[in-house]
């Protein structure tokens, strides 16, 4: 019984690394770098929401909760795509002719800035996040419970998930940015607007962490400027787990990842947590090297 | 045309300039008292990082105390310079700056930390040099087992584990799960005093679990404590974590009481935890409510000089100072040697933390006070020894 009700815990905590794993894996996707400072635009956009969340419940607090509850999500999502399209235009945008390590160098530089300009910014206490929506125990039967922050955090991920994999299947935009990450060269030449597939890709995948900060945060109900560490290089891992550059790899990696540190965490050796999903993550880059949806190409470098 | 400079030479040129600047900013004296030298005693504090608030409400009280003895004419005639350095809350930082306190400053004793940890770094660099050191909130049993040089102002850590067992016993509680923080000496040594001796009482410990710093999500950690049926969850954690977890904890529906240890004593604690931390208990070093005029006259001169009340570390660190400043006076000398030995002969100081004598480890004998959350407030519940 406690086995199930920790998948359940898993597969909520999953979700959310889901969302942060596939702004990893869109940016890889169409520029080949992996942008280290993905995790703390989930920071801003968590401290976006705490923020916002008394002006939107003075706005839409009179419609009861769930308006503010969305208002609040979106004005975050909204805030960190901005903020995303900023740090693409002032950062990597300048070295794009440039080789891949400087990028990621810088993309490290970007993230410390955010890390500790948000210390001296929002202070370095931790601060408690507001309770958007009431906290309720959801009661499954056979003495299983879920709380209604854990299912937010699922329905938000699958909603959005679903979303992404719409906007990349259907839209122009989305065939432009297949189009880019298969050869951007080719692309720009049948007429695709690199730079505003590339900057349309950051906002949408720091839309995603901005919604990540906010259920993450509903959900360990604190907020602090260097809280996007740790789930952003978990997102990470689970991005590579899942295969990098592949959008349904980025959720699945997530989702497992989630549900084998409930599993780990839940048992008697929970203090190795995060040694044992980083040997996970070894053991299947070993034995499948472009992970586990990933297609293995020929290494260029 | 204009001449061509290589870039390399320009960034070295720039290099040496700021270096030059920067030595003779940092050899620059500040002005003091003419004629009489002033003691330099050094402070090494968490000001910024994870537990900041321990450091600044350490540093605070250390300011108070060292304003009170300068105005009433400093030691032995001689005022108190205090040099404050930040580890950040890092491990590994506290033992440079302390390198650097009695090396470069020449401090002739050191007050710090509030971390066991911390502390611990420091101690051994205190201890090798010879200068004597005073830890505030260190309560772990190994600080002042760094050696003859080290002392603290606080109870320790066998004694607090003891003293909850005690409590926990008195409450009929017999199933208690611990939940600790294996990052830090601090979290682990409470655990295992409060183990040893709950189950001496007759207590039963149905399950143990563990995070390690920089964890957010306790929930599956807190499921299987829940699966273990327990009367009570022992957190001996820092306030960074212990209402994170109580509110993580209420969120799967734990409705026990939890709890804590000393480390909880900040008033960030009830900012974070809010309703989840409502009618959990802990056990502290101080409280306001105590009529003591010696408490009294502290509580007020801090409330005029911060607009704040003290926590029990603000008022661990005004004893180290004042302790300190006694032992220099008894010495009549700052010699750090001669101020050991009459750290080591206090006797019945009167401390606003209780009265201060010191054992044989250097470690203070005094009695622990329960705390418990009531209305959103610390209240003082009652005073336990063992």
């Amino acid at each position: 019984m406690e086995l199930a009700q920790q998948l359940i815990n898993g597969l909520s905590l999953g979700s959310i690394y889901a969302l942060i794993a596939l702004g990893y894996t869109m940016v890889y996707g169409v520029l080949r770098f992996i942008n280290f400072a993905h995790g703390d635009v989930l920071m801003v956009g968590a401290f976006a929401g705490y923020y916002l969340a008394p002006k939107m419940q003075d706005i839409f607090g009179r419609w009861g909760t769930l308006p503010v509850g969305m208002a609040v999500l979106f004005s975050a999502m909204f805030i960190c795509a901005i903020l995303g399209v900023l740090i693409e235009f002032f950062a990597y945008r300048p070295l794009r002719k440039h080789a891949r390590l400087t990028v990621l160098i810088t993309s490290i530089g970007v993230s410390l800035l955010l890390e500790y300009g948000g210390q001296i910014l929002f202070g370095v206490n931790v601060k408690p996040f507001p309770d958007l929506l009431p906290t309720i125990r959801v009661p499954l039967g056979l003495g299983l419970s879920v709380s209604s922050n854990h299912l937010v955090a699922l329905g938000v991920s699958g909603i959005l998930l679903l979303g992404l994999r719409c906007l990349v299947l259907y839209t122009k935009f989305g065939m432009a940015m297949r189009a880019l990450s298969q050869n951007r060269d080719a692309a720009a030449l049948m007429g695709v607007n690199i730079n505003a597939v590339i900057s349309l890709t950051f906002a949408t995948g720091s839309a995603l962490a901005g919604a990540g900060g906010i259920l993450y945060a509903l959900n360990v109900h604190s907020i602090d400027p260097l809280m996007g560490i740790l789930p952003g290089i978990k997102a990470f891992v689970a991005a590579v787990l899942g295969g990098i550059g592949s959008l349904p790899g980025a959720a699945l990696g997530g989702i497992l990842l989630g549900m084998v540190e409930s599993l780990i965490g839940g048992s008697a050796i929970s203090s190795y947590r995060d040694a044992v999903a980083f040997g996970i993550l070894i053991l299947i880059l070993i034995l499948r090297p472009a992970g586990l949806l990933g297609k293995s190409t020929p290494e260029k470098v | 045309m204009e001449p061509v400079q290589p870039k390399g030479i320009k960034i070295i040129l720039i290099l040496s300039v700021t270096t030059i600047l920067l030595s003779l900013i940092a050899c620059k004296k500040s002005p003091e008292n003419v004629g009489v030298p002033s003691i330099p005693i050094g402070l090494y504090a968490s000001l910024t990082g994870a537990e900041a608030s321990f450091g600044i409400d350490s540093l605070r009280a250390i300011q108070l105390a060292t304003e009170e003895i300068n105005n009433h004419g400093g030691i032995l005639g001689r005022p108190i310079k205090l040099i404050v350095k930040d580890n950040q809350s890092k491990a590994g930082e506290s033992s440079t700056i302390v390198r650097e306190l009695i090396s470069r400053e020449h401090v002739v004793a050191l007050l710090g930390e509030v971390a066991s940890g911390r502390s611990l770094e420091g101690a051994a660099i205190a201890q090798k040099s010879g200068i004597p050191m005073i830890a505030s909130g260190a309560t772990n049993a190994r600080v002042t087992q760094a050696g003859n040089f080290i002392f603290r102002t606080c109870f320790i850590d066998a004694f607090q584990g003891k003293i909850m067992a005690k409590f926990m016993n008195s409450l009929g509680i017999r199933r208690v799960a611990i939940m600790a923080d294996i990052s830090t000496d601090y979290s682990i040594g409470l655990a295992k005093s409060f183990a040893a001796a709950f189950s001496a009482l007759g207590g039963q410990i149905v399950a143990q679990q563990n995070f390690s710093e920089g964890d957010k999500d306790f929930h599956a950690q807190l499921t299987a404590l829940k699966g273990a049926k327990p009367e009570a969850i022992f957190l001996p954690t820092y306030y960074t974590y212990a209402p994170l977890i109580i509110s993580q904890g209420r969120q799967i529906g734990l409705n026990i009481p939890f709890m804590g240890s000393d480390g909880w004593d900040s008033i960030e604690f009830l900012n974070i935890g809010s309703k989840a931390v409502e009618g959990t208990y802990f056990c502290g070093h101080f409280t306001t409510d105590n009529q003591d005029p010696t408490v009294q006259n502290f509580v007020k001169a801090y409330y005029q000089k911060y607009s704040a009340t003290p926590s029990s570390l603000s008022a661990l660190a005004y004893d180290s100072m004042k302790l300190l400043a006694d032992a220099i006076g008894r010495a009549k000398s700052t010699e750090p040697t001669k101020i050991r030995g009459a750290l080591e002969d206090t006797k019945n100081f009167p401390g606003v933390t209780g009265s201060i004598t010191f054992d044989k480890d250097r470690n203070p004998k005094k009695p622990a006070v329960i705390i418990r959350i009531q209305n959103g407030k610390f209240t003082y519940l009652e005073t336990l020894s063992l």
